[in-house]
């Protein structure tokens, strides 16, 4: 098969993977009652349609593929342990009772599972990804530039707990539910910035940032109720929607100032803006919402000098109320110093202030250098220039930057 | 399911808890046991191994869940018990409601217990 019918082939198993796994692991996890087996079913099964697909071509009804597949997997593990042969029969000849959810509440049953506070939170992702979004452990190794086996024994740590330790696959009841449903929403925000940061990387066969928009969009649909689910729908979409404009031909980063704004998604702007409004409705402000208001402005504005940065600062304000992220507090200063000119003396002052928390972030010394540079200050803005690139002078040091870009999400919208 | 609760805290911080407090919090302890007095089962237990362990521990803005047993030097198990509940939320739901996770030092490591004797019979 040549290689683009290859890719097709790929790109269509993303699609399908997506939109089935999750459902799929929730359904047989309850069928066979292992959630431990149902995963591991489910995964086989991916890997088979990856290989089958790219050489046969993919079947008309991909997903009733998979499903056959997953399912005659899951069969073959439970013969395989001996033991348990009578479970086997017992659920080859009763066909599984239809209890009323819906394939929604699986996945997001599945999803709180994963995200659970009992598990280690470098699992979370790592297992979201595989049980609900369907990637494979390779995909997810070299998404993070991490050891495989290291990350299969860590997800096979958090697939065991969850079995063994009765970690049900439920969405939690409403007194613990916003509780709950903030680990998740950190979750599928670490999967879009980690998209985000090795998306120029090599060998990606999975748009992890497309699969993250993607599920927070499932997640606040999922519970319409929950304004900050809206709030992250919403600010990532607005990132994702400015995609295309963020490299350059030549596949250079090209920042937020100097990005062609009619190359930006605006039908996916305008969608991000009704979540907003969704969320707004909802009367419960949160710092989802008010990253997503800030990534607004900037999605809506004609131009970086038209941005509407007194709203900016306001937005910038209330969050750092939410979120002592001192990364916060240096965004509000750079919104304040393109206020005019006679704003940038006081923002000097408030990067100052940080710089105890903040003197091995490079950003840190690059902001400075910007806001000296404004105010004359030229010496003393080379010295801030020069700690800033030392700071990221070679690859190790890049994958510390993006490290910590994941660690400290985009609110500056570059 | 059944979970193994075990109460631990930290003896060195017990100067740092106000007389009145502590005492206050002792009588919700005994309080919290009549209360609750459904889920537990007064038979001792095997425990499932460390990697399974989840622990709820004191935090400035209420009780903290994290994954893995209690780990400071300085904590000691003070008592345990076991209770037998549906699931990992469920025991979550009640261990946080223990009163002594007002005070600072204090966790409660929950652990399931071995039911299935017949994972040793290969």
């Amino acid at each position: 098969m040549s290689d683009r019918a290859a890719r097709h082939s790929d790109g269509l198993l993303a699609h399908t993977l997506r939109e089935e796994s999750g459902v799929l692991v929730a359904r047989l996890a309850r069928q066979f009652r292992d959630f431990d087996l149902a995963e591991e079913a489910v995964q086989t099964a991916v890997t088979e349609a990856l290989e089958t697909w790219r050489r046969q071509g993919a079947p008309d009804n991909p997903a009733a593929w998979l499903q056959t597949a997953a399912r005659h997997n899951a069969l073959d593990l439970v013969r395989r342990r001996s033991r348990q042969d009578a479970l086997a029969t017992r659920v080859v000849s009763e066909p599984a009772a239809y209890d009323g959810t819906t394939a929604t509440d699986d996945r997001i049953a599945l999803l709180f599972a994963c995200c659970h506070p009992a598990l280690a939170p470098e699992a979370r992702l790592a297992l979201t990804l595989r049980a609900v979004v369907g990637m494979t452990t390779p995909q997810i190794a070299r998404a993070f530039l991490v050891n495989e086996r290291t990350l299969a024994q860590r997800i096979v740590r958090a697939k065991r707990k969850i079995v063994t330790a009765g970690i049900a696959l439920t969405v939690p009841a409403d007194d613990v539910l916003s509780e709950r449903l903030g680990d998740v929403l950190a979750v599928v925000s670490l999967m879009y910035n980690e998209g985000f940061v090795s998306s120029d990387g090599p060998t990606q066969d999975r748009d992890l940032a497309g699969d993250a928009v993607w599920l927070a969009g499932v997640v606040a649909t999922s519970l319409p109720r929950e304004a900050e689910a809206w709030g992250l729908a919403a600010l990532l979409t607005f990132q994702h929607a400015r995609a295309a404009a963020r490299f350059s031909a030549d596949g250079a980063l090209v920042l937020l100032p100097d990005q062609d704004r009619s190359r930006w998604d605006h039908r996916a702007i305008a969608a991000g803006e009704a979540m907003l409004e969704r969320a707004a409705e909802l009367h419960a402000s949160g710092p989802w919402q008010l990253r997503a208001a800030i990534a607004a402005c900037h999605a809506t504005a004609p131009s970086w000098a038209e941005t509407d940065w007194l709203q900016i600062v306001a937005l910038f304000e209330v969050l750092a109320a939410h979120d002592p992220n001192p990364v916060v507090r240096l965004n509000r200063a750079v919104a304040l110093s393109h206020l005019g000119p006679e704003h940038v003396a006081r923002a000097l002052d408030d990067v100052d202030a940080l710089a105890v928390r903040l003197d091995e972030y490079h950003l840190f010394h690059a902001t400075r250098a910007q806001l000296l540079t404004r105010l004359g200050r030229d010496d003393e803005a080379a010295a801030a220039n020069t700690r800033a690139l030392a700071l990221t002078g070679n690859d190790a040091e890049r994958r510390l930057l993006a490290t910590r870009l994941h660690r400290h999400p985009l609110t500056d919208g570059s | 399911m059944k979970y193994v609760l075990m109460f631990t805290r930290r003896p060195d911080l017990d100067a740092t808890v106000d007389p009145e407090v502590g005492q206050a919090v002792y009588k919700k302890v005994y309080e919290w046991f009549q209360e609750n007095g459904d889920t537990f089962t007064d038979s001792g237990a095997e425990l499932l191994g460390i990697e399974t362990a989840t622990t709820v521990k004191h935090g400035e803005d209420g009780p903290v869940v994290v994954d893995g047993p209690f780990n400071e030097a300085k904590e000691v198990v003070g008592g345990f018990s076991v209770i037998d509940v549906a699931d990992m939320d469920a025991a979550i739901a009640l261990v946080r409601t223990w009163p002594q996770l007002e005070l600072p030092g204090v966790a409660v490591e929950i652990r399931p217990m071995v039911e299935d004797y017949s994972q040793f019979d290969e």
